[in-house]
């Protein structure tokens, strides 16, 4: 891990460089240390997670019971959920946050370099936390990443205390984390660094970081709650005390709603950075850019109910939150085209970067089409908590997020090193993964409208040559990502072709002005913004 | 003209692709919703070919223009950049646009939710309780209910049977409905949240503790329809199935009459019962089925239940202790935990025969026969 | 520099007052979402209570098709019924049902009855008298009680809705009557 940025530091004349050994890296308050340990931690929980994917696809590789028992098999379901959005894509993409911005603004560091250290540090321990509750008597969280009471309740088993626990620490982390990016981004810009000269990654990240402080307590409180209902007999959730287990799903879905776009909103940051470069011409519509992303992030407080049409909601209410979903398609399509317009006539070039924020862009709107399509109440019946939800979520969040997180570390990881990467590996890992990501999910979508409800370890034959085609890609897809795994390896040991401080010519931006690889300490001294 | 080929080819292609969707076969094939067998799942199936159609050809047009600049305006080819980054108008119209084409998909939408949530007068009550981890159907006008049950047998899960047609979508006891009547569904729940789902009907309605949902239908065709519980609801969330039989008027009549006429002969068969004693043979015989239909998915088959989550029977106080205790608690259940009250779901029959089983299986043999009548007289007490 | 750390506590301070704020939004959700169901009868829960001697107008054009469920999740083989199945009513009618309770237990156990109605909306327009449901209720060992639920239906009940649903759950009580005062 330490050699990430080992020799990033000679050149800096005012500060010393890292601390050697372990020490470094605990102690650490050096935004790019810091951002290295969210991307390695992120990386190494998107295995964890992956290899529970790996599980379930195991098990729903043939009809019938193989594998693991149906316990275990919504344990598997339920900590590969958490541990993908909380444990793999946030970490991620606060990690891009704490290398890139102060970088993109000109800024030393993060503001508040202390708290920085402080929020990653407390990210493994919920983790272990987690993690270790598999072990305990009775197995870890079965009901869900999304606990419904009362199975979470008064139906769950004692793990839930450790679940608890858990999510609210990795609550706390992000929570500091996103007030970090916010105070760095209002207080540490450069000077003539103007609020629409910001790069747009910086820009969707800092709607992030205000969903994030918006959301996160709300998921607090209904872990709370659930925590008070199986343990100290309140009853917010449960009808026979006066309580309401649907109330819980409103409550968790204000969180969950905005989380989505929490998960996504960088990503949109990330593609707008890279398309204008491999198309040599500036990002098409920038401010409608920054309107588009306001107005997702404002949308996302008043849909969530699209996620409860089957718990019976009277009309008018089905009616007020299928319009609105359906309103959320506007200012995404207005992305979609301005990417689109932002490659027409340009003089498009496909480095790897370039190949990843393409399929992102195709992939992403299938996602998109799919939920549109879960939007419309009437229909929705028919797909809700089927393989078709499945299919949409996971286009949204593996080849949407997860692909432009790659694609962010195939952009910048020469920036980061100082070397190029092995581009044929890159290649390869590109196409390995679009290929095998579109058989394990496309499928899903079959599978979905023909009947097959998700969360189940076992199915009916009917679906069975889809599912085993589905897994095919799934291991194929879990196995690509080891060609991912090896090529950042290399990088990080230097192997590869030094670069230089612009590494790619169409790029723009103050990440490019400071050497490669970047130094320890950058932009001790304002830049110039002209 | 010749250069575009491949596009050309590749919108074809896409456009044939969306066409085979159309064609009728495809229709009932398993990749795409199904039509069902009420004007609602009709409606809705056409609701759903006319997004995907409208998804389509946006997704034609947006892809193609991005494509068309992928394979035209590459350096490679010697591409030179253009400068400009903004239209209003442009940008005004990719906004405008797509909030007609949402407000012609609303239309549609709206008309068929409200279709579907019309609330008047239907001609039959089913009251539908889902719980872990079965159905429960009450005929609210008639009298009648019973619970459905998975029927899939165990080894075919298992993997030592061959699995049927209908693995994991049959039931002992089927919902059993009228064609051509307006039938209205109430549906709760006895724990956690369920979903009771019928595809064919674009039926889906979560099972609420403590709260009930409405849902209608009106069936066309006769037929047996079958669909799962949607809502994650614990460790056999995926072996509950619905099933529902719709008949004609006339039989449904027929089958009300046959219904009410086996609960008069099962009445008179409890008291009977209640008279005499059943040996052990039968007792045990008749608890191991009613243990492996009920019990085992949480106590498991050799009675050892799941460490943490479910208890062990074996060597449980429960099971070798007091059998008024024991009969108590398959009666009326552990309040606050997974077991169930099973005094409305066992006969006095069942209940005694379960009971013995579980004093006397696996290689416990206490030896002590329970007989309908015990039971009989703790329900009294 | 010390300009810089002066505003970055402010901004630090401020935020963190959002975040407090929004986890106790997180609970204000509770009572909120109570609201919202009196408003609009999200969940079925609303029903109007009103004077014993409260008088209506009576709407006699309409007939409506009142239906009584009841549910026992006391587990302790409680009979619960009501008198009648169902009742065809007028808006504006004063109605009288009674339920029936069979304790079949040897000891006096405490109750709650929970209402929901179906659809969620009319429960704004059922308007209560007198019901059972509005205390806990004691139960007579080995004794058959008996309840009363006086209800008229608002004459502004939307035209289309013509059958309405009242579903009781039976509920012992045994838990703390802490925790009824926590959620309230």
């Amino acid at each position: 891990m330490n050699t990430l940025t080992e020799t990033a530091s000679h050149d800096t004349e005012h500060h010393h460089g890292p601390a050697k050994g372990i020490k470094r890296w605990i102690f650490t308050t050096n935004h790019k240390d810091i951002g290295t340990l969210y991307l390695w931690f992120a990386f190494i929980m998107f295995l964890v997670g992956g290899a529970m994917a790996m599980v379930i696809r195991a098990e729903l590789f043939q009809p019938g019971l193989q594998i693991v028992e149906p316990h275990f098999f919504n344990q598997m379901t339920t900590v590969h959920g958490l541990i993908m959005v909380f444990g793999a894509v946030m970490p991620a993409f606060t990690g891009m946050a704490n290398w890139m911005i102060p970088m993109m603004i000109g800024a030393p560091d993060m503001a508040l370099p202390r708290m920085n250290n402080l929020s990653f540090w407390i990210l493994p321990f919920a983790f272990l936390i987690l993690l270790a509750s598999l072990f305990v008597e009775g197995g870890g969280p079965a009901f869900g990443w999304t606990f419904y009471a009362p199975l979470s309740t008064t139906y769950s088993g004692d793990s839930t205390a450790l679940f608890v626990f858990a999510v609210h620490i990795m609550g706390i982390s992000s929570i500091m984390g996103a007030i970090n990016v916010i105070v760095t981004i209002w207080n540490m810009r450069a000077p003539g660094m103007t609020w629409m000269k910001m790069p747009l990654f910086v820009w969707t990240w800092f709607i992030t970081a205000y969903l994030l402080i918006a959301v996160m307590p709300v998921l607090a409180g209904a872990v709370t709650m659930v925590l008070t209902d199986k343990y100290f007999g309140t009853s917010f959730f449960n009808a026979a005390g006066g309580g309401d287990p649907v109330m819980f799903q409103h409550i968790f879905w204000f969180f969950g709603h905005p989380e989505v776009y929490i998960m996504i909103l960088p990503a949109f940051g990330i593609i707008s950075t890279i398309v204008p470069t491999f198309s040599r011409k500036p990002l098409f519509g920038y401010p409608s850019m920054v309107y588009a992303t306001a107005s997702i992030a404002f949308l996302s407080f008043i849909v969530w109910a699209h996620h409860m049409f089957t718990t019976g909601m009277p009309v008018f209410a089905e009616l007020f939150f299928m319009y609105c979903t359906m309103l959320i398609s506007v200012p995404t399509g207005v992305k979609v085209f301005n990417w689109v317009a932002t490659m027409w006539r340009g003089a498009l070039s496909f480095e790897v970067p370039m190949l990843f924020s393409i399929a992102f862009i195709v992939l992403f709107t299938l996602g998109g089409f799919s939920g549109l399509m879960l939007a419309i109440t009437p229909v929705d019946f028919q797909y809700h908590d089927t393989y078709f939800v499945v299919a949409h979520f996971h286009y949204v969040l593996v080849t949407g997020a997860i692909f432009s997180l790659i694609a962010a570390t195939y952009y910048w990881l020469p920036k980061w090193t100082g070397v190029m990467y092995d581009i044929g590996l890159a290649k390869l890992h590109f196409w390995c993964s679009l290929i095998s990501v579109n058989v394990l999910f496309f499928p899903m979508h079959f599978v979905g409208l023909a009947g097959m409800p998700r969360r189940i370890p076992d199915y009916s034959i009917q679906f069975a040559n889809w599912n085993q085609l589905i897994s095919l890609g799934g291991f194929a897809f879990g196995l690509s990502q080891l060609i991912f795994l090896a090529l950042v390896i290399k990088a990080c040991r230097k192997q590869g072709e030094p670069v230089p401080a612009k590494v790619w010519d169409g790029a723009h931006g103050l990440e490019w002005e400071v050497a490669s690889p970047a130094p320890y300490h950058t932009f001790t001294t304002p830049p110039e913004i002209k | 003209m010749v250069k575009k080929s491949p596009i050309i080819l590749a919108l074809v292609s896409l456009l044939h692709y969306s066409e085979v969707f159309a064609n009728e076969a495809f229709v009932r094939s398993n990749i795409n919703l199904r039509t069902g067998v009420t004007d609602i799942s009709q409606q809705v199936y056409d609701l759903h070919m006319t997004i995907f159609y409208i998804c389509v050809v946006i997704g034609i047009i947006v892809f193609g223009a991005m494509f068309y600049a992928i394979i035209f305006h590459r350096k490679s080819k010697g591409a030179k950049a253009a400068n400009f980054h903004e239209s209003i108008k442009v940008e005004i119209a990719w906004t405008i646009i797509p909030v007609i084409i949402l407000v012609v998909m609303a239309i549609p939408a709206t008309k068929t939710l409200i279709a579907m949530e019309d609330p008047s007068e239907s001609d039959l009550t089913i009251l539908v309780t889902g719980s872990q981890w079965k159905w429960h159907y009450k005929y609210l006008e008639h009298d009648i209910e019973f619970y459905s049950l998975l029927s899939t047998p165990k080894e075919q899960i298992g993997g030592q049977w061959i699995k049927g047609d209908n693995y994991l979508l049959d039931v002992d006891k089927q919902l059993v409905i009228p064609t051509n009547k307006k039938v209205r569904f109430l549906v709760t729940s006895d724990d956690v949240i369920h979903s009771w789902w019928v595809p064919d009907f674009a039926v889906k309605k979560d099972a609420n503790p403590g709260f009930i949902n409405e849902a209608w239908t009106k069936v066309n065709e006769e037929g047996i329809y079958r669909g799962q519980c949607a809502e994650l609801c614990g460790k056999d969330h995926g072996f509950m199935p619905v099933v529902v039989e719709a008949v004609s008027p006339d039989d449904f009549d027929a089958w009300l009459a046959n219904k009410k006429a086996e609960k008069a002969a099962a009445q008179a068969e409890e008291k009977r019962l209640l008279a005499m004693n059943m040996s052990k043979d039968e007792l045990m015989s008749e608890g191991e089925s009613v243990y492996m239909g009920y019990c085992a998915a949480c106590h498991q088959q050799n009675g050892m239940g799941l460490p943490g989550v479910f208890p062990a029977l074996v060597g449980s106080p429960i099971t070798t202790g007091d059998v008024k205790a024991h009969i108590d608690i398959v009666l009326h259940g552990k309040k606050g935990t997974a077991m169930q009250a099973f005094a409305k779901q066992l006969t006095l029959k069942q209940v005694a025969a379960v009971v013995t089983y579980e004093r006397n299986a696996w290689g416990i043999n206490s030896g002590e026969l329970i007989q309908p009548k015990d039971v009989h007289q703790l329900l009294q007490e | 520099m010390a300009n810089q750390s002066n505003a970055n506590t402010r901004l630090v301070n401020r935020l963190l007052l959002v975040v407090v704020a929004m986890f106790g939004f997180g609970f204000a959700l509770v009572p909120l979402y109570d609201v919202f169901c009196d408003l609009t009868g999200l969940n079925g829960r609303s029903v109007q209570r009103v004077d014993a001697l409260a008088q209506s107008l009576v709407d006699d054009s309409r007939v409506i098709k009142i239906e009584f469920v009841t549910f026992d999740k006391t587990g302790k083989q409680m009979t619960f019924r009501p008198q009648a199945q169902y009742l065809q009513v007028h808006p504006g009618e004063m109605k009288e049902v009674t339920f029936t309770i069979n304790n079949p237990l040897s000891h006096l156990q405490i109750v709650q009855a929970i209402p929901s109605v179906s659809p969620g909306q009319a429960s704004l327009y059922l308007n209560k008298a007198e019901c059972f449901c509005f205390n806990q209720q004691s139960l007579e060992p080995e004794r058959v009680s008996e309840f009363k639920l006086k209800f008229f239906i608002d004459k502004d009940l939307p035209k289309n809705i013509e059958v309405l649903t009242l579903a009781y759950t039976l509920y012992p009580i045994e838990q703390p009557v802490v925790a009824q005062v926590l959620r309230r």
